[in-house]
């Protein structure tokens, strides 16, 4: 029997094309449009989660200045390599501690130049941020201690300045030095602000202080720590051991800084979800809609199919066959919407993940969800309109003009 | 359930297969009441084919819509087979058409868009036949009325005495003990009643279907073995015809 409802339903459907398409357009949309934003959003949130952790979640960043709100400071002293050494003698649990003073240049190969990053620090600046050497090598104890005009690149830079050729010892001119190529790190990608991490030169400490700032000031301290160790612990070790150094009254606030890397993860992909989960319900409003685009129809074609209604009454359908014909050929309706609008959805999101860079995460879960919703649309908004179907006088229904 | 209720009655084959006794139909309440029909005592018996005449609103149609158990008598009693068809709800009496009544409109009826085998079809799959025993069904009908080839057509592709052709196919395809047509001529040409009414009466002579028919038209109503006269909600008069053809 429901069989042949289903059969009976498709039969109406068919007999109307466009416009059992224009009824389930609604559907479609609202379908395709949860489907994509929570399956785009699922990337962003994968593709921040996966880059903090390329990043390291276990790193501390130390920057003086009171904290104020992202990017701003107040004018403090800066460090100097010796706060980075005593963080590395006395704070055992921290494995990689790297003084960071960078400024952005340009920098020229033959007749090539780029804008980039110039970073002066040594090879404990590589270990911190899991930066791997791709060719060449890492600086060697003597440059570090004599400051010598050597340099390793990014991939960025490496595009820009070098093209095909092997950038491994060629001279590169950052300002008035010149520069010797030794190595090239592996590409990193985008982090999770946004910034090209692979946009970089990075030559020794001394060798910048010396001959590009002129000062012996560092301006962050980037410290990793120990796997297993809780971050916590290190960032209130670093906080205590700092206000030490920098002469710092109890009752004064600090003058500096130190942001867990940890926490901004967790803030960016609960921002991220949050979005998730807000697009997602605005596009479930479009399914409501959809509904309601369905109940409307079906509203119409009860009034349009008065006389089949009485014939088929008068036949002797029952009132219940009635009120599931109407009834499936709405869930009907409504599961078509929805599996078009899942199919829809899925090219959707795999090209949009594509546009936008991020990462394609299939989810079963909203796929079905969506379905079932799709199913109970037809069912919710069908029942009232199968209901005066089934409820007509076959007298009346077979005299309707 | 009904069907077995009136298998039981097999017996009293005999007995009048429809019998009004004192049927009166009254609508509206109190002030506004209008009495459609005002006692009304008849009998059909099985195998008759019946012709329902008079003029407009004497009561021809309610009486017709009691006949088909679309609608019940106010008081009085309408015995289908032995059964009280005013006792039963409105399911049940939907249960009788299914498996006894056949409909044939004046307006067709049929459903549009719907080819002539689909709509032949649609009273069989209510009763729940498997669909190959469904399509040998509705084409056989279809042949009896003379429409065999024609049956992939929808009703906007065929003319108004095929399209009351497919409506009377439909109406037998089930194999009904009464045939109810309500005006079946009412909007052919003369030539194509004439056809319709040869159509009936070979169902009725040869398939032994009781027929009950209203018509307006004494050329119609003579292919009938007998003729009943409806007056202001009351039964003018009633008797066998001398066949005309």
């Amino acid at each position: 029997m429901i069989w042949n409802t289903i059969l009976l339903s498709l039969r109406a459907i068919r007999r109307n094309v466009l416009r059992s398409f224009l009824t389930i357009l609604g559907i479609v949309i609202g379908v395709a449009a949860v489907i994509v934003m929570v399956t785009i959003g699922n990337g962003a949130t994968a593709q921040v989660t996966q880059q903090i952790a390329s990043l390291g979640s276990n790193l501390l960043m130390v920057t003086p200045g009171k904290r104020m709100g992202p990017g701003m400071s107040s004018s403090s002293p800066l460090f100097k390599v010796e706060d980075a050494e005593a963080i590395t003698r006395q704070i055992p649990s921290a494995v990689a501690v790297a003084p960071i003073v960078s400024k952005a240049m340009t920098a020229i190969y033959s007749n090539e130049n780029w804008s980039t990053n110039v970073t002066g620090s040594d090879n404990q600046f590589f270990k911190m941020g899991n930066r791997v050497i791709k060719s060449g090598r890492s600086f060697s104890e003597s440059e570090v201690r004599a400051g010598a005009a050597s340099c390793v690149i990014g991939e960025t830079v490496r595009k820009k300045l070098f093209g095909a050729q092997d950038p491994i010892g060629a001279k590169i001119r950052l300002q008035k030095i010149s520069c010797e190529v030794i190595g090239l790190l592996e590409s990193k990608g985008q982090s999770s602000m946004g910034q090209d991490q692979d946009d970089l030169v990075v030559i020794p400490l001394r060798t910048f202080q010396r001959r590009i700032a002129g000062n012996l000031d560092i301006s962050i301290i980037g410290i990793s720590v120990r796997e297993g160790v809780a971050t916590e612990q290190v960032k209130a070790d670093v906080e205590r051991l700092m206000r030490e150094r920098r002469h710092i009254a109890a009752n004064k606030d600090d003058d500096f800084n130190v942001m867990d890397m940890k926490e901004i993860a967790n803030m960016l992909s609960s921002t991220t979800r949050v979005l998730t989960a807000l697009l997602g319900a605005v596009a479930a409003v479009s399914l409501l809609v959809g509904g309601i685009g369905i109940m409307n129809i079906m509203l119409v074609s009860v009034t349009e199919r008065t006389r089949e209604i009485g014939i088929r009454l008068a036949i002797g359908a029952l009132e219940r066959e009635v009120l599931l014909q109407f009834l499936v050929e709405a869930v009907v309706l409504s599961t078509l919407g929805g599996i078009i609008g899942v199919l829809l959805a899925l090219a959707g999101s795999f090209w949009l993940a594509g546009a936008l860079n991020v990462p394609f995460v299939f989810n079963a879960g909203i796929v079905v969800v969506a379905l079932l919703f799709s199913v109970s649309v037809g069912l919710v908004f069908g029942y009232f309109p199968a209901l005066k179907a089934a409820r007509m006088d076959p007298i009346e229904a077979l005299r309707y003009e | 359930m009904i069907r077995e209720d009136l298998q039981t009655s097999q017996d009293q084959i005999k007995a009048p297969l429809i019998v009004f006794q004192g049927v009166r139909k009254v609508y509206g309440q109190g002030q506004a009441a209008m009495e459609a029909l005002k006692g009304i005592d008849l009998s059909i018996r099985e195998g008759e084919f019946v012709a329902i005449m008079g003029p407009s609103g004497s009561g021809k149609s309610t009486c017709m819509n009691i006949l088909g158990c679309l609608d019940t008598p106010t008081s009085g009693l309408y015995s289908f087979k032995g059964i009280d068809v005013g006792l039963l709800a409105r399911n049940q009496r939907a249960l009788l058409r299914r498996h006894y009544l056949g409909f044939v409109f004046q307006g067709y009826n049929l459903l549009s868009r719907t080819s002539a085998l689909e709509n032949v079809e649609m009273p069989l799959i209510y009763r729940g036949t498997p669909a190959a025993e469904r399509q040998t069904r509705a084409k056989n009908a279809l042949d009896i009325v003379g429409l065999m080839g024609w049956e992939t057509h929808t009703p906007g592709e065929l003319s108004g005495g095929q399209q009351q052709r497919v409506a009377i196919a439909r109406a037998i395809v089930t194999q009904p003990a009464v045939l109810l047509a309500d005006e079946p001529t009412g909007n052919l040409d003369t030539a194509r009643s004439k056809e319709i009414m040869e159509v009936l009466l070979s169902l009725n002579r040869e398939m032994g279907i009781t027929i009950i028919m209203v018509t307006h038209e004494a050329d119609m109503a003579a292919y009938a073995a007998r003729t009943i006269r409806f007056l202001d909600g009351l039964v003018a008069s009633d008797h066998e015809n001398g066949r005309a053809v």
